[in-house]
C-alpha cells in the first residue's frame, strides 16, 4: 500500500492531508496525485469533515512534478495522462481547502497550492513555475490560476523566466493571505480550518462556490449567482439560528440544516 | 601544498573559523570565498555546533577584497563588481546573519572594506585594542558593501555613519566600542581568552532560544511595533516548545543549574 499521503484528524471537523515523499521533496507523481484525489473523494462523502488542510514538510510543500515520470511520456502518453483526471478531481472539491506552505512550492507544487481556497505560507516559502527552464510549461493550471491571482505582469515574469518569488512578494501580490513563522504554519492553517468548520455548512459551501464563480463569469452574471445563492440560504435553519444568536448575543449552534 | 585560506576547528560545541591568508591581511579571493562557503555550510549542518567564532590569522583581521585578484586593468571592459557581491559577499553576510546560533567575531587587527562589514555582520563583535575599522570604499570611488551602509546607521546613527563611510578614516577599536559599533574592545593579549570564554559560555546556552532572539532583533528593522509584537508572540510560542525551555523552567523551580542541549 503506497503511503505518499498522510491523512490525519477529522474529529473536530478539519482533516489534514500531508504530502509525504521526503526523498523527492514531495514531487507529485501519479501515485501521490491518485491518493490525493481518492482522499478528497472520501472527504467529500464524509459530513464530519468541514474543512481540509493540505501541507507538505518544513522544507518543501511540493517541489514540482516527478521529472523522471514525465520524461517517460511521449506525445501520446501525455495525451492519455491519468494525472489530468486527478487534477480535475482536486479542482472540483466543494469543501474549503487551506494550503499550509513551507519551503518550495514549485511547478506542480505551486499549481497544487493554487487549487486551495486559502493559501498561507511560512516566511521560508518559495513559489515558482520553473517549467520553462526544462523546455516545457506549466500544465496543471499554472498559467491560468497564477495570472488570476497575481496579475499578468508578475505571472508572465514568473512563467517566462522561471524565477521564484518569496513569501513576502507572494503576500504583496495576493497569492497568499498570510505569512507565518514556518514552525507555526500548519497550526495556523488548522486554526483557520476550525474557524470555517464552526460556521453554517451550507453557507460555507455556497460562499466558496460564489467566490469561485468570480473567475469564470462576468460581474453581472456572478452577482446574479451570488443573489441566487443568498436566496437559497434564506431557506435554511442555520440562517435563523445565526441571526437569532447574533441578536441574543450568544454563540450560534449550527446544525447544517 | 598551499595552506588552506580558511581553517575550521570544531570542538565541544564551538566552531572556530580562522581567515587564513595572513600574507595578504586575510583579504578575500575567489578560492577563499569558496572555502568560507564550505566551512559555514559544515557549521550549519553539524548539529553539535552551538556557536561560531570568526577571527583572522596573523596581524590583520580581514582587508576585504583582494584587489590583486580582480582584473581591473585600465582600458579593459568595466568589471561587474555587483556580481562578486551577488555570488560571494552577500551570501556570506546573509549566512552569518541567518545562522541559527550566536556568531562571535574576534577582530584581532585591521578590519578594512568588506572585512569591516563582515565583522559588523556578526552577532557579538570583540576587538583587540590595537585593531581598527576602515570603510576604505569611499577612497576608491566605491560604496561600502556587505551590508555596511545598512548596518552602520543602525548601530552608530546617521551622522556618524556618514562620517565613517564618506571620510574613510580609521576608526580605533576603542572608538568603535564607544560608538556602539561593536560589543567590546579588549586588551590585545586578552582578546582570544575573552573570545574563547564567551564561546564556551554560548556552547552551554539554549541555542534555539538564542537563534530566535537573533531573528526577532533582525526583523525589528523592518517591522512596525504592532507587527513586531505579533512576531514576538509567535517566536515565544516556538521557544516555549523547546526542550531547553522545559529544562530552564524545571531548573529554576528546582533551584539548580540548567543543562541546556540547544534544542
Amino acid at each position: 500500500m503506497p503511503n505518499n499521503l498522510l491523512i490525519e484528524g477529522r474529529d473536530s471537523g478539519v482533516q489534514v492531508l500531508t504530502l509525504n515523499r521526503p526523498e523527492a521533496l514531495n514531487a507529485l507523481n501519479t501515485e501521490l496525485l491518485g491518493e490525493l484525489s481518492e482522499a478528497l473523494d472520501n472527504a467529500e462523502a464524509d459530513p464530519e469533515i468541514r474543512a481540509m488542510v493540505l501541507t507538505g514538510s518544513q522544507k518543501a510543500f511540493a517541489a514540482g512534478a516527478d521529472v523522471d515520470e514525465m520524461a517517460s511520456r511521449d506525445l501520446v502518453g501525455i495525451l492519455e495522462d491519468p494525472r489530468v483526471a486527478h487534477w480535475e478531481r482536486i479542482a472540483r472539491f466543494t469543501k474549503p481547502m487551506i494550503a499550509a506552505i513551507n519551503g518550495f512550492a514549485l511547478g506542480g507544487g505551486c499549481e497544487l497550492a493554487m487549487h486551495a481556497d486559502i493559501m498561507i505560507a511560512g516566511e521560508n516559502a518559495r513559489f515558482g513555475q520553473p517549467e520553462i527552464n526544462l523546455g516545457i510549461m506549466p500544465g496543471a493550471g499554472g498559467t491560468q490560476r497564477l495570472v488570476r491571482k497575481v496579475g499578468e505582469s508578475l505571472a508572465m515574469h514568473m512563467a517566462l523566466t522561471g524565477e521564484p518569488i518569496d513569501a513576502k512578494r507572494a503576500l504583496q501580490a495576493g497569492l497568499i493571505s498570510e505569512i507565518c513563522q514556518p514552525e507555526l504554519t500548519l497550526e495556523r492553517a488548522i486554526q483557520i480550518g476550525h474557524s470555517i468548520a464552526s460556521k453554517a455548512p451550507i453557507a460555507v459551501r455556497l460562499t466558496k462556490e460564489s467566490v469561485r464563480k468570480a473567475n469564470d463569469m462576468s460581474l453581472a452574471d456572478g452577482q446574479r449567482f451570488e443573489r441566487h445563492a443568498f436566496t437559497i440560504l434564506a431557506g435554511t435553519a442555520d440562517r435563523q439560528e445565526g441571526l437569532a444568536a447574533f441578536r441574543e448575543k450568544r454563540k450560534p449552534r449550527f446544525t447544517g440544516q | 601544498m598551499t595552506q588552506p585560506s580558511i581553517l575550521l576547528e570544531i570542538d565541544q560545541g564551538v566552531a572556530l573559523l580562522t581567515l587564513n591568508r595572513p600574507d595578504s591581511l586575510n583579504s578575500f579571493n575567489t578560492e577563499m570565498h569558496q572555502q568560507m562557503r564550505e566551512a559555514i555550510s559544515q557549521v550549519r549542518k553539524d548539529s553539535k555546533v552551538r556557536v561560531l567564532v570568526i577571527t583572522g590569522a596573523g596581524r590583520g583581521f580581514c582587508a576585504g577584497q583582494d584587489l590583486g585578484d580582480r582584473a581591473v586593468a585600465p582600458g579593459q571592459e568595466t568589471p561587474d563588481l555587483g556580481e562578486s557581491l551577488e555570488n560571494n559577499y552577500n551570501p556570506l553576510v546573509r549566512s552569518l546573519r541567518d545562522l541559527p546560533m550566536p556568531v562571535v567575531c574576534a577582530v584581532n587587527g585591521v578590519a578594512a572594506g568588506a572585512g569591516a562589514n563582515i565583522a559588523l555582520a556578526c552577532d557579538i563583535t570583540l576587538a583587540a585594542r590595537s585593531a581598527s575599522f576602515v570603510e576604505v570604499f569611499c577612497k576608491l570611488g566605491l560604496v561600502p558593501d556587505s551590508g555596511g551602509t545598512w548596518t552602520l546607521p543602525r548601530v552608530v546613527g546617521m551622522a556618524r555613519a556618514k562620517g565613517i563611510a564618506m571620510l574613510g578614516d580609521k576608526i580605533s577599536a576603542k572608538q568603535a566600542e564607544d560608538w556602539g559599533m561593536i560589543w567590546r574592545c579588549v586588551d590585545d593579549e586578552a582578546l582570544m581568552d575573552e573570545t574563547h570564554e564567551m564561546a564556551r559560555h554560548f556552547a552551554s546556552q539554549p541555542t534555539k532560544g538564542l537563534a530566535l532572539i537573533k531573528r526577532a532583533l533582525h526583523a525589528s528593522a523592518d517591522n512596525s511595533f504592532e507587527q513586531h509584537l505579533n512576531l514576538e508572540r509567535d517566536l515565544q510560542r516556538i521557544a516555549g516548545r523547546s526542550e531547553d525551555y522545559q529544562e530552564g523552567a524545571a531548573a529554576f523551580m528546582e533551584k539548580r543549574t540548567p543543562s541546556f542541549k540547544g534544542k
